[in-house]
């Protein structure tokens, strides 16, 4: 197991190593980094930094599609999570916003739990519901403006920094043990393979299915408000039309270039956080190559591409890649 | 017999067909003759190898040796559709129609008439009015197939099939989901279709309706053929036995002679257990170190009784009791707190979890047993892995492969370990030697009878009858979803369970009406 854990992560880390030594080319200044008022700047730190909403979605999406299912809704969760933190930064403590954002969160996860696990609904359009009414949501909070704040606890959660890691790279990782913990601590990890592998044998088999369904939407529910309420101290505002605006499907890329089947069954929360670093990576690359964004999207699709086909089966990986190649050569 | 002197071949020739998955035989050099104009039924029971002999001539398997004939002429389609084209037509229980496109078009899918690249719709319905006319049905033509009753849909696919010039025409469990007078429509078009010279072949479980319908009878068991017999001159009783009955051997139970019926402790019983449209109400012991088995033909509630047993169906009357003490069994998990283990018929879509490992797929009851805040350590799943690996031999002997890539045989001894690690009091094993090849299959039965010896109780069923008869101290005898029979010690044998399913299908026929 321990000698398969690499292998498996291979083509990620591959592909990591190549879109930094390409970012390294357009952007030779990309691995310095220095120390500026107790925090570190430079390009690196700047991936991690922006990387931290979809890493932070991409750990609930994970799971929820380690059993077989899918949240759209995250994007407007964090729409919402962020718009609730900014309506009472500025009149209530760091613990009330914090309580108040993750608790919204936490509610929109049982209610997408509750149509996919009690009502059985597919979990594509389960989700879509709390996708569309979620924007509206967030902006009858807003009451349609973009609520600033300037309270400094929770800019500090966006833009401050611990020994030097901005805050919320620290919660990203803080984020990720966590969950491992629980996870893999726990009989949660296999039991949520269980019921994504095959939902029917786990249920004979005595799992509670129902619970881990719903468990994995409230968890990814509650990441999502996380990455809602960092959004929102990052900007020191929430804008509920674009907050989180289609980080739903980076999200969704993310877990997919991490290896975990939409088909559920086996996941890695650290190879989705993997694919989260390794679109960002490409963004900011991008960005600082100074090509016009757009081609941001056709370079990231291309990778994508690159990366499934690494892992696709029918390739087998690298060794049906080179197999391949010299079969064809005369 | 007389067709012997007759000149013409037979409609369809199908000659020392044989197909392999993997290591299981589920056809072995199987014959099948079709005679123009008559009604055949194809019999057998589940995993007989119906389905997979259906499919090899239409080709939607390949099949690894033999040879199908067509009208004299050697046919070898490689798919479905090519079949069709050479006259071979199925309509299986599930109808393969589209319930949101009209009758009419459902009809002419694919081959509507068109002027100028436009469908004609007036022409398409008009026709298909005349074909169904013909066919006795009189219906709106123009309305979603899906709006029509199931009978109604199954007509459509026939006329459609017949209408694409069929000569063979399959019907895999036409009746299944039909009542009594829809019935009788679909044996009126059939007859009908015979008298055209159609040869038709009927697949159902439903002994009455092949008594009622067919002329002839072919019967296979375990992928192989056990023989063609006119139905006129074949009594039920030696229908049933060649559906069941290996070659007549007259075996008693071996237990019930070996160890005289010592009082027992019940481990759990079932009074007035049942569920309406599901199992009939039935009482039920089960006692510690004993082999209750359960038989009779598919669909008669064996499965049904198993699943009641267990929990995964919830029970809506009666009392169910583990040692004495009256418990609700509502839910799998239930039953699993309990000490019960259940091992389903379908290992691939109800047991194993294919992509998880064999230690995974071993440890998973009790995980799920002692809860989410007590894992089991990698070192004790290790430590439960390897001692079942090596206590049923389980092949390859590596704890950490996918469970998927295993052999049939060896998935079930995977779910054996299941189930044994929660150390259960009560093991319920539906169908557990089926699609097994032969060695596996002699270790299972051994292993059954060790548990049972430690002291297990065990629910067995099987549609072998003389393994059942080798391992059970006592048999249930179940016919059209209620439990009808109970044999105990010297009388299990054979013939009696025989006699048990064969009892007077006239009962059986009030019931379903």
């Amino acid at each position: 197991m321990t000698a398969l854990l690499p292998r498996r992560g291979l083509a990620q880390i591959l592909a990591l190593i190549v879109i930094l030594a390409v970012d390294r080319v357009v952007s030779p200044q990309f691995f310095d980094l220095r120390l500026q008022d107790g925090r570190l700047f430079g390009s690196l730190i700047d991936v991690l930094n922006r990387g931290t909403p979809v890493a932070l979605l991409s750990l609930g999406m994970v799971l929820v599609i380690a059993t077989r299912g899918i949240d759209l809704s995250v994007g407007a969760v964090m729409a919402i999570c962020g718009a609730i933190a900014a309506s009472l930064a500025d009149s209530h403590g760091l613990p009330v916003v914090l309580a108040a954002a993750l608790g919204a969160g936490l509610v929109c996860g049982l209610w997408n739990g509750f149509l996919v696990a009690v009502l059985g609904m597919q979990p594509i359009v389960a989700t879509l519901i709390l996708m569309v009414a979620g924007r509206g949501i967030a902006q009858l909070i807003t009451e349609g403006r973009i609520v600033t704040f300037t309270s400094p606890d929770l800019v500090w959660l966006g833009n401050g920094a611990i020994l030097g890691v901005p805050v919320p790279v620290a919660i990203a990782l803080g984020m990720l043990i966590l969950t491992g913990a629980v996870v893999r601590g726990s009989a949660l990890g296999l039991l949520i393979e269980a019921t994504g592998g095959n939902a029917r044998a786990s249920e004979l088999a005595g799992v509670g299915t129902r619970a881990m369904i719903l468990a994995v939407y409230v968890w990814c529910g509650v990441c999502a408000a996380l990455a809602g309420v960092i959004a929102a101290a990052d900007i020191m505002g929430a804008d509920a039309n674009n907050a989180g605006l289609w980080l739903e499907l980076d999200a969704i890329l993310a877990v997919v270039i991490g290896g975990t089947s939409l088909f559920g069954g086996r996941f890695s929360l650290i190879l989705a956080v993997l694919g989260a670093l390794i679109i960002q990576t490409m963004n900011t690359g991008i960005l600082l190559s100074g090509y016009p964004p757009e081609f941001n999207l056709l370079v990231k699709a291309v990778v994508v591409l690159a990366v499934l086909l690494l892992q696709s089966p029918k390739l087998s990986g690298f060794a049906g890649i080179m197999a391949r190649l010299r079969r064809t050569k005369p | 017999m007389e067709n012997s002197l007759d000149p013409a071949p037979p409609l369809l020739e199908v000659r020392g067909i044989s197909k392999s998955f993997g290591a299981v035989r589920a056809l072995q050099e199987v014959d099948f003759t079709l005679r123009a104009g008559e009604i055949h039924a194809l019999l057998g029971e589940n995993g007989a190898g119906k389905s997979t002999l259906i499919k090899v001539v239409t080709g939607v398997f390949p099949r690894d040796a033999g040879v199908v004939r067509l009208g004299g002429e050697e046919v070898a389609p490689r798919s479905a559709k090519a079949a069709l084209q050479a006259g071979i037509a199925t309509v299986y229980q599930e109808v393969n129609l589209l319930p949101n496109l009209s009758v009419a078009q459902n009809l002419f899918l694919d081959r509507q008439p068109m002027r100028f690249g436009i469908v004609r719709e007036g022409e398409m319905r008009r026709r298909a009015n005349a074909l169904l006319t013909e066919f006795g049905l009189d219906i709106d033509v123009a309305a979603p197939l899906g709006n029509y009753s199931v009978a109604i849909q199954h007509v459509t696919a026939i006329a459609r099939a017949v209408d694409l010039s069929a000569r063979v025409l399959i019907l895999d469990e036409p009746t299944a989901s039909l009542d009594r007078h829809e019935v009788e429509i679909l044996f009126g078009i059939m007859r009908q279709l015979a008298r055209r010279g159609i040869g038709i072949v009927f697949v159902s479980h439903f002994l009455d309706q092949v008594y009622e319908i067919s002329d002839r009878i072919t019967v296979l068991r375990n992928g192989r053929l056990v023989g063609e017999r006119e139905t006129a001159s074949l009594p039920r009783l030696e229908l049933i036995r060649m559906m069941l009955g290996r070659e007549l051997a007259e075996t008693t139970s071996a237990r019930a002679a070996a160890s005289e019926p010592k009082a027992r402790e019940i481990c759990a019983s079932f009074e007035n257990y049942g569920k309406a449209g599901y199992v009939a109400p039935f009482n039920l012991e089960l006692r510690h170190g004993e082999v209750v088995g359960l038989a009779g033909l598919l669909g008669s509630g064996r499965t049904e009784t198993a699943r009641l047993v267990f929990g995964a169906e919830r029970a809506d009357g009666g009392q169910a009791r583990v040692e004495g003490t009256s418990v609700r069994l509502q839910s799998p998990r239930d039953g699993v707190r309990h000490g019960f283990g259940y091992c389903p018929e379908e290992r691939k879509t109800d047991g194993i979890v294919a992509e998880l490992t064999v230690r995974e797929n071993i440890v998973l009851a009790l995980q799920a047993k002692r809860g989410l805040h007590r894992p089991l350590s990698r070192r004790e799943q290790d430590e439960l892995a390897a001692r079942y690996v090596k206590m049923l031999d389980i092949r390859p002997p590596d704890p950490e492969r996918p469970v998927g890539l295993l052999s049939g045989g060896n998935q079930q001894k995977v779910l054996l370990a299941r189930w044994l690690a929660t150390a259960p009091r009560l093991l319920v094993l539906d169908e557990p030697t089926r699609g097994i090849d032969v060695g596996a299959h002699a270790e299972i039965i051994r292993l059954i009878r060790e548990l049972c010896d430690d002291g297990l109780a065990l629910l067995v069923i099987s549609s072998e009858l003389d393994e059942i008869v080798t391992y059970s101290d006592r048999v249930i005898v179940l016919r059209d979803r209620a439990h009808v029979e109970e044999l105990a010690g010297e009388a299990i044998d054979v013939t009696n369970i025989l006699a048990a399913i064969a009892a007077d299908g006239a009962a059986m026929q009030e019931a379903r009406a």
